[in-house]
């Protein structure tokens, strides 16, 4: 098992969002979660890549059988934990290139792995770019600043193809995407899918699951996984909404 | 009424002994001893700037200068020797360097070849021997009642003359290299610059010092059409007060740079007076601070003249106890149509006890112009911060990145890249300094 979470409780700011979450992704397996606003799917996705002022009170998530609750967002990308954000945000000032340089030469690091070289840095860019319609012109501008609503989905699963996590956590890819960039999207996630690798998609829409087919599906409502299933439980979901589940775990 | 005299403190009573003491030594007789004693009368009857006085309310001379340092004497072998490697932030690009000690001008370390068009001197001599050049702009360039400068002009010693005759370019930059001994001293530093119509010129000026008290002054008189770049560089542990008098002629565009890190007091004042039409000029600045380090940068802007357009913009970082002053005051007079500036401060806080004061202002007294300003302070983005760990990038790498984004933000304004890099160069060595 690549990622358990075990009984997760976890509070935002004093108020409880995650009330004994439980929830286990095999190793290159896609799992999707789905739920209504406010069941706590961003929460998961924030607490998994270890942002502050997410506290957890109770339970543990392990990686590989360790926990990584006392690690930096840093060390747990270096661990292979990748989280591509709802809203990915502008950097001004610091050019994309640079960042994706810095980024995978720091995990590379800490993982006591050697640096990338220039050339070869440039040539995984170049080629990695360009089978996701990552214009040149993109990759010199500051990271995002500019960039459309697409563009910036797009430079997220760029920065996950050059990362090459084991465990990436897809936070809700297809909110703000036309039908054209959702495809492109969904084929450079798809692409990097492998034995290798494991992927939590958030999404609140079946449409998503249409192009990135999940292994399994979980339902996630006021904080926990309400029901599990195959990726025909998407169907129902978008056939019957959210109502059933959300009286169920009232 | 009754007339009253002002305690004088101890730094005050010293400088006044100073000048008293030296004077009859001082370079320069006639009218130069003239402007020196009206100068000296001015800062008698005004003492060290305080926080009452408006312009320097952020920074109490009078509070911050326990003592005044004697006069520096003129710089010893050792002194010298040290000096050889001073101005290392400019070091890589290939100027003409000029260099000064503890004030005092030292011809055997600086570059004085032939060049047609340029004309070097020691301010000292000049004042010395009448120079017209020096009787024409010396304490004219723009005249101020400031405390400061009026110290500088009672007591200014040796400095750089410089002419940059009609048409000429220089080929190289002129590194004004100012060095000092280990020996705490005070120096009083004037500089005159003078790049005549259609000329251009390269200045970068570097200060370093470890205790010694700087009250340095430069006149820079940019004729029409000329254009000139000047970058200024300070490091110091000492205290240090700059003066920039400057006049622009029309036609003429000019950018001013300055970098203050590991300073632990300064003031940087500009002193801008846009006195033809269509003429642009960039101010900007980088300030780094740490410990208790106080910087602070004073403009006044005059606009005389229709149709110019200005750019003030200044980038602060502060950690620890930092404090940082920003004063910009633009004034466009009646005349002055069509005149365009933009001034903006902004300061990034990376320690809770840091302060940063802003204070821009504009008067305004032609109809038709563009003038705007804005000053913001505030801590780095911690959901920048993170987006940078969630890649892998650690805490302290993540901030450093950002505060290389902000300060870039202004650096990458400066159009030569030797430079421009030369002077990142420099503000990452402080970034990495704070570990």
């Amino acid at each position: 098992m690549l990622l358990e979470i075990k009984n997760l409780h976890v509070e935002v700011e004093d108020k409880k969002i995650l009330n004994g979450l439980t929830l286990s992704v095999e190793k290159g397996q896609v799992a999707a979660i789905m739920g209504p606003n406010g069941s706590g799917k961003s929460t998961l996705a924030y607490v998994l890549a270890g942002k502050d002022n997410y506290n957890v009170t109770e339970g543990d998530i392990l990686l590989d059988g360790e926990s990584i609750l006392e690690l930096a967002p840093d060390e747990r990308a270096a661990k292979g934990i990748f989280l591509a954000f709802q809203y990915p945000v502008e950097v001004p000032g610091v050019a994309t290139m640079t960042f994706l340089r810095t980024a995978l030469n720091a995990q590379r690091k800490l993982r006591g792995e050697p640096e990338y070289s220039t050339p070869d840095f440039l040539k995984l860019v170049r080629e990695t770019s360009a089978k996701l319609g990552v214009s040149q012109e993109h990759l010199r501008r500051a990271v995002n600043v500019g960039f459309s609503g697409g563009e910036k989905k797009r430079n997220e699963i760029l920065q996950m193809a050059i990362l090459q996590p084991r465990l990436a956590v897809l936070d809700e890819t297809d909110s703000g995407l036309d039908i054209d960039a959702l495809k492109t999207v969904s084929e450079g996630v798809n692409r990097l899918r492998s034995p290798e690798r494991s992927m939590i998609v958030i999404t609140h829409y079946q449409r998503l699951l249409d192009y990135i087919v999940p292994d399994v599906v979980h339902v996630l409502s006021k904080g926990k996984v309400v029901k599990s299933g195959g990726k025909e439980l998407a169907l129902e979901l978008e056939a019957k909404g959210y109502a059933q589940y959300t009286d169920e775990a009232a | 009424m009754v007339d009253v005299t002002p305690i004088k403190t101890g730094a005050e009573q010293a400088l006044v002994s100073a000048y008293e003491s030296a004077r009859a030594a001082l370079p320069g007789k006639g009218a130069v001893a003239a402007l020196r004693e009206a100068a000296f009368k001015r800062f008698d009857a005004s003492g060290l700037p305080h926080r009452r006085v408006e312009e320097w309310k952020y920074t109490d001379l009078r509070a911050m200068m326990r003592d005044a340092f004697p006069l520096a004497a003129p710089p010893d072998a050792a002194a010298k020797a040290k000096a050889k490697d001073a101005g290392k932030v400019f070091a890589g690009i290939d100027c003409r360097r000029l260099v000064f000690v503890d004030g005092a001008f030292v011809p055997e370390l600086s570059d004085l070849t032939d060049e047609p068009g340029l004309t070097v001197a020691s301010m000292a001599e000049a004042l010395a021997k009448g120079d017209a050049l020096v009787a024409a702009h010396v304490g004219k360039v723009f005249e101020t009642d400031d405390a400061a400068v009026a110290l500088n002009t009672a007591l200014m010693g040796d400095g750089a003359v410089i002419r940059v005759a009609a048409g000429a370019a220089l080929k190289r930059p002129i590194h004004l290299v100012f060095a000092s001994s280990e020996a705490p001293s005070s120096s009083f530093i004037r500089s005159l610059i003078v790049v005549e119509k259609g000329a251009q010129a390269v200045i970068a000026e570097s200060h370093e010092s470890n205790f010694s008290q700087v009250n340095c002054a430069l006149e820079l008189v940019i004729g029409d059409g000329a254009q000139v770049d000047y970058f200024k560089a300070t490091q110091t542990r000492g205290l240090h007060v700059a003066s920039l008098l400057l006049t622009v002629g029309a036609k003429a565009h000019f950018n001013t740079f300055a970098l203050n890190s590991d300073a632990s007091l300064v003031r940087n004042q500009s002193f801008v007076r846009f006195a033809g039409e269509h003429s642009t000029g960039g101010i900007r600045g980088v300030n780094l601070l740490r410990g208790n380090d106080h910087v602070d940068t004073t403009m006044l802007i005059e606009h005389l003249a229709g149709h110019c357009a200005s750019r003030e913009q200044f980038k602060s970082v502060l950690d620890d106890q930092g404090h940082n002053v920003f004063q910009g005051k633009i004034v466009v007079q009646p005349h002055a149509q069509k005149t365009d500036t933009k001034m903006m401060t902004r300061a990034l806080l990376l320690s809770d006890e840091a302060e940063a004061d802003n204070k821009p202002e504009l008067e305004i007294f032609a109809d038709d112009v563009v003038c705007g300003h804005g000053a913001t302070a505030g801590a780095l983005d911690p959901g920048l911060k993170f987006y940078l760990m969630s890649r892998g990038i650690d805490d302290k790498q993540a901030e450093a990145l950002l505060i290389q984004a902000f300060i870039g933000e202004t650096v990458e304004e400066i159009a030569r890249e030797d430079f421009r890099e030369a002077l990142m160069r420099a503000a990452l060595e402080w970034l990495e300094a704070r570990g």
